[in-house]
């Protein structure tokens, strides 16, 4: 699978016959070369894309034009259909881009890593926006753009765990080291985020316990709800879009003197 | 033991030592994590005294008054077990109502009155148009009056 890589690190073609070595996972080791994987992101992240755009306006429609007003809220309720969906993916993210990280450190491949690097700033993203509809939101429910409850505060950890990781990132010159250094603080990350799901459980917070959840009935009216999910699902197809896109970026400039790339170049 | 198997239990091992040291952080904080206080709490006195603090609870029902002036309001905040009056000068938020969640921040007084600077209001997680609210209200209401 990697007869074209001449001008791979040794290091680099170490690892890729240390995977294509153990027989009985082949397909699945198949793409994870980045030189195999390039061309599958190319192909998949448009149909993620479009999902994302149909899925998106069919949800701000459901949202803004079809459900019903809140009993207690108004129209200001209206933000949930982007709040909600935005701080599940944040979390989500995270835990995705820590175990690609994991996965990375573990067994020394490097397009997990560039996975991890690809989710971060998306994962960052959603992480600002459930801070800042968050704070629109709280304005004029609770009466405070902001308050220091365990909630809000553990979110914001978040947001700084994922510059953290991209800085850090940034921060070391050869990639290899720098996916290690920034893999441990991904780790070390993951202890935040069921203490950002359950802190409204564990403690008093000024924050509201969750509206959905695996094990109650959702305590909202069936059309919100619908909203909610398929927004949720639009920012699913948005997420993976931007990642296969950026990973896209990521594994261009990091195989950039290798044969095939050069290749692609002169094509 | 391969090398790739020898990093697989260091970074396990390490997310578990991780784990543990925050969980044990988490336990040792996990009074000065509350953003506030019950009034059960507060009679118990397990609240600051001296300093400001936060009380929730909800806004008793036919509590509210408001002073001649139209800037002072008083309040009564409950957890259905105990009750801690509360007098606030300053614009509420527009979700405050009686019967529905409140968190203030201020300082007891030596007459047990809580002097607020500052009244959020909490909200709950329920969301439901107006009408699916009003056939809940008449459904308590009807409870309510089929129990005695």
């Amino acid at each position: 699978m990697n007869g074209a890589a001449g001008g791979r690190s040794a290091l680099a073609d170490h690892n890729n016959d240390g995977l294509s070595m153990s027989g009985q996972g082949k397909l699945l080791y198949r793409f994870a070369s980045p030189q195999a994987f390039y061309p599958l992101a190319g192909a998949l992240w448009p149909w993620f894309a479009a999902a994302a755009m149909v899925l998106g306006m069919a949800g701000l429609y459901i949202g803004f034009l079809v459900a019903p007003t809140d009993a207690q809220q108004g129209d200001a309720y209206r933000i949930i259909f982007i709040h909600v969906p935005a701080a599940w993916m944040s979390m989500f993210i995270y835990i995705i881009m820590a175990a690609w990280a994991g996965l990375g450190l573990v067994l020394n491949t490097r397009l997990s890593s560039m996975m991890a690097s690809a989710l971060a700033p998306t994962g960052a993203m959603f992480t600002f926006v459930a801070l800042w509809t968050g704070a629109l939101w709280g304005k004029p429910t609770w009466g405070a753009w902001w308050v220091w409850d365990a909630r809000l505060t553990s979110e914001l950890l978040l947001l700084f765990l994922y510059l953290g990781f991209m800085a850090l990132h940034g921060a070391i010159d050869d990639p290899r080291r720098a996916d290690k250094a920034a893999a441990v603080i991904a780790l070390v990350g993951v202890v935040n985020v069921p203490i950002i799901y359950f802190s409204v459980q564990w403690w008093n917070t000024l924050h509201q316990g969750a509206s959905v959840s695996m094990t109650a009935a959702p305590k909202m009216a069936r059309i919100m709800l619908w909203g909610m999910l398929v927004m949720a699902l639009s920012f699913w197809g948005y997420a993976i879009a931007a990642t296969l896109v950026r990973v896209r970026s990521i594994i261009l400039e990091r195989e950039r003197h290798s044969e095939w790339v050069a290749r692609l170049r002169a094509a | 033991m391969k090398s790739r198997h020898k990093r697989l239990v260091l970074v396990g091992g390490g997310l578990v030592a991780v784990i543990a040291a925050v969980a044990l952080v988490l336990s040792a904080f996990r009074q000065n994590l509350v953003f506030f206080f019950t009034p059960t709490q507060v009679v118990a006195k397990e609240a600051p005294t001296g300093r400001s603090f936060r009380i929730g609870g909800l806004v008793e029902t036919g509590s509210v008054q408001r002073d001649a002036g139209g800037v002072t309001v008083r309040f009564v905040v409950t957890d259905t077990a105990h009750e801690i009056p509360v007098v606030f000068s300053g614009p509420l938020p527009d979700l405050f109502r009686e019967g529905k969640g409140v968190v203030a921040d201020g300082k007891l007084d030596t007459e047990g009155v809580f002097r607020a600077s500052q009244v959020l209001a909490k909200h709950d997680e329920n969301y439901m148009p107006p009408e699916a609210q009003h056939a809940v209200d008449q459904a308590q209401k009807a409870a309510q009056t089929v129990k005695p």
